[in-house]
């Protein structure tokens, strides 16, 4: 499947051919299991790992819950209870679905900063980037779906803050609005659809990661020089490779095994740590909590929107030019979706010809900056808005969108590369003293 | 030119700290509760004072509809025995939902809802308020000294005392409860940014105890603090009736996950000996 020259799977005489001309599965699985992997492959290139698991354990914990959940606006909260009280193993259950989400995304902002980092995104794996971004901006739809279901405080005015961001489109916003809850407020159509939908969805993220494997299996894996694995010969590549099975899956595993230690620490002694006690409080829309704030994975887009208020030039001069149709409530909303659009661009936005950072010495600093930048967007995020907070939100939103837009493009002007290693075997013998040597 | 960037920087820290608590103080004391941290467990004990207390004084007003009875007899709660739980039982009165008429309680049924009073049910009361969140509000100190929801509910029951001097006639119909933070607060009791000054706030529910007000089987004073403290750890129990599950499978998790990452290490280490050798130093 690699274009990398490797050995390819043969059948044997009998079942095997048999079945090979009939449904190439075993070839398939075969060329995906001892694919030649990079052998200089850091500790960041384990989270895909980590997010396949969490994929597949969302969606095993996901069907039982299912199982015993009741989408219905005066039962919904009552069988979470039920489930927490007297499903068999529930109460595990849904505290390791809850804190999958977590650690789901957890693992896929090192996995993206990482990408950015090593330059993953650059030819020729800008589709898998693509179709990365894609998944993120699912993965977003579905924790924001689910997190609707158990109908508590946060979950009602939760959804009742972010159906309204639809409402901010002009012209048919208000009906996109209307379409979306299934009526004029969040209402008992509005959990049956969003049930409907948390059940589907994951299911298209699994069939785009299976489209993610296949296309960074076409053009192969990135690796921390960013240099390419050699094409020449089967020797020559076999010089830079080593198969994913064993090599890469037991270490794979092992640093998954590490990170799930940490995580049933969290679920089993501090289960509430990252959710929010007003989810306790069953969905009451007489009464608004004091403080909305969604989930934390979705706190820096969520600073992103609320960045941009009509104090803001920016916001002036752009709600003058549209003659006030984009005002700053849909500035925010384009802003909020730019962000995750802007680093769908990177490929095409960084000029630079050198792929790792490690060999970048001014983009080190920028991405530096890009990193803390997030973290600071993820606390103004949690805050109540004030004058402070405001600023800080609005510097940091803005430099979100100069790095991809201003920082990318010009680095690969001004900046002067270092000089990379000719090869991953130079790479990696530079680390390490080879004993057959 | 410095003291006016002080005095900035001053301002906004306070704007951001004041933003923090916008809703006012209220105290909460810091009891430590026997089934904090990974290794704590509920006192059984405890938890029946407590089911005592909530028996013949809260649940006058207060519902407690997700828990079941028969769940007072099983283990990692009080662990009343079945004899017990059935007598338990029959003194309550449910609405059948089949019949839809009154009867007699079992079991397997759950704790009434509240008796029409506009107090709120407590099965996830310990679970749904935040006594503390840690530094920056962060929550760290949630892995030893939990979410300080049983904190509150004991610094609520404790709160009560004299109107303020800000107010001294209070609000007709309230009371002044320093534990209580999300009640009205007089006009005259805050600042000109109009923050509370006064810790606490104005509560519907009067005083519901007063000390000596049951008596304990296993002679155990009754003093108010006593009462509070044992019925705020049952309600702990009442939110998370399957905490003790909960922890178990936790540390089975982590310890054979521990052992999984022992022998995956090695495994690694030595599949890829061959290929490494030794790690260069520089």
């Amino acid at each position: 499947m690699a274009g990398i020259p490797h050995d390819h799977y043969e059948p044997k005489p009998g079942f095997q051919t048999w079945l090979h001309n009939r449904l190439p599965i075993v070839s398939l699985l075969h060329g995906t299991l001892t694919i030649p992997t990079p052998k200089n492959l850091n500790w960041m290139w384990i989270w895909g790992i980590v997010l396949t698991f969490c994929l597949a354990m969302q969606i095993v914990t996901g069907i039982v819950l299912a199982m015993h959940y009741t989408p219905n606006v005066d039962l919904a909260f009552a069988s979470v209870e039920h489930i927490m009280r007297d499903v068999n193993g529930g109460v595990m259950l849904r505290y390791l679905h809850a804190n999958g989400a977590s650690l789901m995304f957890f693992a896929v902002y090192l996995h993206i900063f990482r990408g950015l980092y090593y330059g993953s995104y650059k030819a020729p794996r800008e589709v898998t980037w693509v179709i990365g971004m894609i998944i993120y901006f699912l993965m977003v739809a579905t924790a924001f779906l689910g997190y609707v279901l158990p109908w508590g405080q946060m979950s009602f005015w939760g959804a009742t803050v972010i159906t309204g961001l639809f409402g901010a489109i002009p012209g048919v916003g208000p009906a996109l609005q209307e379409w979306l809850l299934g009526g004029f407020a969040v209402d008992n159509a509005t959990l049956n659809r969003f049930f409907s939908l948390h059940y589907l969805l994951p299911l298209v993220i699994a069939a785009l990661v299976v489209t993610h494997i296949w296309a960074f299996h076409t053009t192969g894996n990135n690796n921390p020089t960013g240099v390419e694995v050699r094409r020449g010969s089967k020797e020559e590549a076999e010089r830079d490779t080593l198969p994913f099975w064993p090599y890469f899956v037991i270490k794979d595993l092992f640093a998954l095994s590490i990170i799930l230690m940490l995580f049933f620490a969290v679920v089993g002694f501090m289960p509430n740590f990252l959710g929010h006690p007003d989810n306790y409080i069953q969905a009451n829309p007489l009464a608004t909590p004091a403080h909305i704030v969604p989930e934390w994975y979705l706190l820096p887009f969520y600073a992103i929107l609320r960045a941009f208020d009509n104090t803001v030039w920016a916001v002036q001069l752009v709600q003058f030019l549209t003659f006030g149709i984009v005002d700053s409530k849909l500035f925010g909303v384009l802003a909020m979706a730019g962000a995750i659009v802007a680093m769908g661009l990177a490929p095409w936005l960084d000029t630079s010809s050198v792929r790792s950072g490690r060999y970048r010495p001014m983009f080190k600093w920028w991405f530096a900056i890009l990193v803390v930048d997030f973290i600071v967007l993820m606390w103004v995020g949690s805050q109540v808005p004030g004058t402070f907070t405001g600023w800080v939100g609005l510097i940091a939103s803005t430099y979100w969108f100069a790095y991809f837009f201003v920082v990318l493009p010009l680095l690969g002007v001004l900046e002067k590369p270092l000089l990379q290693p000719a090869t991953i075997e130079e790479d990696f013998k530079s680390h390490y003293a080879n004993p057959a040597e | 030119m410095i003291r006016k960037i002080a005095i900035s920087a001053v301002s906004a820290l306070t704007l951001f700290t004041g933003s923090a608590w916008a809703a006012g103080e209220a105290k909460t004391v810091d009891i430590p509760f026997s089934f904090e941290g990974p290794f704590g467990a509920f006192d059984e004990h405890q938890l029946q004072r407590g089911l005592q207390v909530f028996t013949e004084v809260c649940s006058a007003c207060h519902g407690l509809k997700f828990l079941r009875i028969g769940a007072l007899a099983e283990m990692g709660g009080p662990m009343l025995p079945e004899e017990q739980v059935k007598a338990y039982a029959k003194n309550l009165t449910v609405i059948d939902k089949e019949t839809g008429e009154e009867r007699t309680a079992t079991p397997a049924d759950r704790f009434p809802e509240n008796n029409g009073a506009a107090a709120p049910d407590l099965s996830v009361m310990a679970k749904a308020r935040a006594g503390f969140h840690g530094p920056y509000g962060l929550g760290i100190n949630q892995f030893f000294r939990g979410i300080g929801g049983p904190e509150h509910i004991y610094s609520v029951l404790t709160g009560y005392e004299e109107n303020p001097e800000c107010a001294p006639d209070g609000i007709d119909g309230f009371y002044y409860n320093t534990g209580f933070a999300n009640g009205a607060v007089p006009d005259t009791c805050k600042d000109e940014a109009g923050h509370p000054m006064i810790e606490g706030s104005w509560i519907a529910m009067p005083q519901p105890m007063s000390a000596d007000q049951v008596t304990y089987a296993d002679g155990t004073e009754a003093s108010l603090e006593n009462m509070s403290e044992d019925v705020s750890a049952f309600l702990m129990w009442a939110s998370e009736p399957k905490m003790m599950v909960r922890k178990e499978s936790g540390f089975k998790a982590v310890l054979l996950l521990g052992l999984l990452s022992v022998l995956l290490y090695l495994t690694n280490k030595r599949l890829w000996s061959g290929v490494k050798g030794k790690k260069k130093v520089a």
